[in-house]
């Protein structure tokens, strides 16, 4: 089955480029890409498909690097299948899941469960993120050498951080050993534990415990400090304060190989949005005050924060509808980060070439995962974006069985509507014609 | 204006100076009611109260079944240690049984900040807060005040010292917005970890020394000092506390002559307040009891639809 697609905007960063140009897709990979691919009979008979793109933008096919699919042990949240489901659907043809799955997926066992799942639910390309200590319990570290080959791509504890300073740093040079990213949740909890919100004029206001942007600053600025001692690489998940954002940036410029990633609501929403104490804003880290939104947005525009990530954490209303303090932290985001980030793009923070790069280039390059790009002979992973769809988000009809969104209800610019995972196409918007 | 156009009572952060005055008055003529023989008036009778309390509350619950039955309204006590809580039913479960037994007013009292606001917007019934966590305690605050404005004529231009843990207090938070907005002059005081951050965007002004906040107040509001809602660790001792936030003979002298001293309670005697002083002529805080029979009869009057 040969597939081309005709006449899109291709927005490639990874080669530079950006034309009006047709793509031909064979055996799950790109074969040619220009203006104007004229096809011989041999190929018009056999088992052609085209799809006229009408100058819609087409891209590398989207990496959503922080996700949450939360099987095996929370399947009513979310599964293997649904997640995947819901990320194509938003435009990602890969995604990266974390380990806090229960059991946590801190050994070969679970990573191939995972990946056993994904080639079923036959979606997106689903990369497990293996625990960097076992059970997540911040002592031990694991297996990370039968974890890599099991098809573990990177190691992070997210969800906790790694308290223990000295776990942290053999993690950073046992994992570089491996030549595998470790991503970092930076939290103090001496800092942060009990805490419900940002702590600022707004928890003050609401009676709530405030979590302190430090709490996020300290642990960073202990990670890049244990990747310039150790010469690792460091990857450092879900940036939320200026803080973080100013340490990164000098330690880029002082050439610590750190890369950082934030995700959409904390750099579109404040933590005014908690007053009403709707649970569809709680997550961790926190939503931040007005400033520290502005830091996100200065630092994804200069390049300090290298990729935006949903950090997609499916809950069920059990754990949500509840009173705030009682309920879980996190938001789903696969169906709705595309649009809330091209947001950046309509106000002119960032191109879409940056954009591209932030959301599939980039979490492929730190992944180290053969993605990112449209060149001939690479997967034939692709989105196709039309910039300027005008959609409501309805949460009651994600694929994704979580509903916890805080867009559910907003005007959103910008959609997917065709998203191709090694060539073969997963979604397709009603409206495109295939 | 002569009538509450709400539904509920959530906050007093979102009334304006003008309801607080209406409550204020329609409480004031209340309190009459309550020093007569048959200290009941059929108001309310035919509807149906009911108070929720997840939290555990003499004073409070009390004050607001009494202000009912002066109404004729039926009551009905729901605790959480009776209730369908200890089976494990969520909030929402608790308040949708509840209003499918169509009563009128819902009160509400519970540990969690907003927990209120989550039966506002789910029932049609009007909600009161009996207090939420550390948010809001509004029929508190309208005591005080009612407490305050027939002590010392109005509130405006006074200087309230608000002593002790304001960032576990929805008294204090309910006080400040209260005060502030009927023009009184706030002052916050306690340990630094016991002040909330950016507080003085409320427009109070922060002491941490009790002689300063005390320095020409006109009003001192003490609060219960609860070593046990204290993160670990974060406050030495009940001893410490008490030597240097407590109320008492020495430095009540800074205040003005005819300082009036106020506290929620339950008082703990001798950490925040010595009981020379919780005793002595210058205590309202059993006037603040009295009073706060009055402001809920004239929340359970006014959002029951009033002179309707």
């Amino acid at each position: 089955m040969k597939l081309v697609l005709r006449g899109g905007r291709v927005i490639d960063p990874s080669q530079g480029m950006d034309a009006v140009a047709d793509i031909l897709i064979e055996g799950g990979t790109i074969s040619r890409i220009e203006a104007g691919i004229s096809l011989s009979k041999a190929d018009a008979k056999d088992a052609l498909r085209v799809v006229d793109l009408n100058g819609a933008v087409v891209a590398p096919g989207l990496i959503d690097m922080h996700v949450h699919l939360r099987e095996p042990g929370f399947e009513y949240k979310e599964t293997v299948h649904t997640g995947s489901e819901a990320a194509v659907a938003g435009g990602f043809a890969s995604v990266a899941c974390m380990a806090n799955t229960d059991p946590v997926n801190d050994t070969r066992s679970v990573t191939e469960f995972i990946l056993k799942q994904a080639r079923l639910a036959a979606m997106a390309q689903v990369y497990p993120v293996a625990a960097i200590s076992r059970g997540q319990a911040g002592e031990v570290l694991t297996e990370f050498g039968d974890l890599k080959s099991a098809g573990a791509v990177a190691f992070s504890d997210d969800g906790n951080p790694v308290a223990d300073s000295g776990l942290m740093r053999h993690a950073l040079e046992y994992a570089a050993a491996f030549d595998m990213p470790v991503i970092s949740h930076c939290e103090d909890q001496g800092l942060s534990s009990g805490g419900l919100m940002n702590e600022g004029f707004v928890s003050t206001q609401l009676g709530l415990p405030g979590i302190p942007t430090i709490a996020e600053d300290i642990m960073v600025a202990r990670d890049i400090d244990l990747a310039r001692f150790t010469g690792t690489s460091l990857h450092i998940a879900h940036v939320s304060t200026a803080g973080s954002v100013r340490a990164v940036r000098e330690a880029k410029a002082a050439g610590v190989s750190v890369t950082a990633e934030t995700a959409p609501h904390y750099f579109t929403l404040t933590d005014e949005a908690l007053r009403g104490f709707s649970t569809h804003f709680k997550m961790y880290p926190p939503l931040r005050g007005a400033s520290d939104v502005e830091a996100i947005k200065e630092g994804l525009r200069d390049g300090t924060i290298d990729v935006i990530a949903s950090d997609h954490a499916p809950h069920s209303s059990v754990e949500k509808d509840v009173e705030f303090v009682y309920a879980a932290n996190g938001i789903i985001g696969l169906e709705t980060s595309l649009a809330v980030s091209l947001k950046l793009v309509h106000d002119g923070t960032l191109t879409l070439q940056q954009l591209i790069e932030k959301m599939s280039v980039n979490p492929a390059r730190i992944l180290k995962i053969p993605k990112g790009s449209l060149a001939p002979g690479c997967d034939a992973d692709i989105t196709v974006i039309d910039p300027d769809r005008v959609w409501t988000v309805d949460a009651g009809a994600f694929r994704s069985k979580g509903r916890n969104c805080p867009f559910d209800g907003w005007d959103l610019t910008g959609k997917a509507i065709v998203t191709i995972v090694g060539g073969e196409i997963k979604y397709a918007d009603p409206g495109v014609k295939i | 204006m002569t009538e509450l156009s709400r539904k509920d009572m959530l906050e007093i952060r979102d009334l304006s100076s003008e309801e607080i005055d209406l409550i204020l008055n329609t409480a004031a003529s209340f309190k009459e009611i309550s020093t007569r023989t048959i200290k009941k008036v059929p108001t309310l009778r035919g509807k149906t109260v009911i108070t929720l309390f997840f939290e555990a509350s003499t004073r409070t619950r009390t004050s607001f079944e009494i202000a009912a039955k002066r109404l004729s309204a039926d009551t009905i006590n729901i605790s959480a240690s009776t209730s369908s809580v200890v089976k494990g039913e969520t909030l929402i479960d608790t308040a949708r049984n509840l209003e499918s037994m169509n009563p009128d007013i819902i009160v509400i009292r519970h540990s969690a900040a907003g927990a209120a606001h989550i039966l506002a917007s789910l029932l049609e019934q009007s909600i009161i807060n009996a207090g939420d966590g550390a948010h809001e305690h509004p029929t508190q605050a309208l005591l005080d005040m009612l407490t305050i404005r027939e002590k010392k004529g109005s509130i405006e231009g006074l200087t309230v010292a608000i002593v002790g843990d304001i960032a576990h207090s929805r008294v204090a938070r309910s006080n400040i917005y209260g005060l502030t907005k009927m023009g009184a002059n706030v002052v916050v005081c306690g340990p630094a970890m016991m002040i909330p951050k950016e507080i003085e965007r409320m427009d109070v002004q922060v002491r941490y020394a009790m002689d300063d906040a005390l320095r020409d107040a006109d009003v001192v509001m003490m609060l219960r000092m609860q070593l046990e809602r204290q993160e670990k660790g974060l406050f030495p001792s009940l001893r410490e506390y008490a030597q240097h936030f407590s109320l008492n003979r020495d430095n009540i002298g800074l205040a003005k002559d005819d300082v009036i001293v106020m506290h929620p309670g339950p008082i703990n005697r001798g950490v925040e307040i010595t009981p020379e002083i919780a005793d002595g002529p210058a205590s309202v805080i059993l006037e603040q009891v009295t009073n706060g029979v009055a402001v809920r009869m004239a929340l359970l009057y006014l959002l029951s639809g009033g002179a309707k």
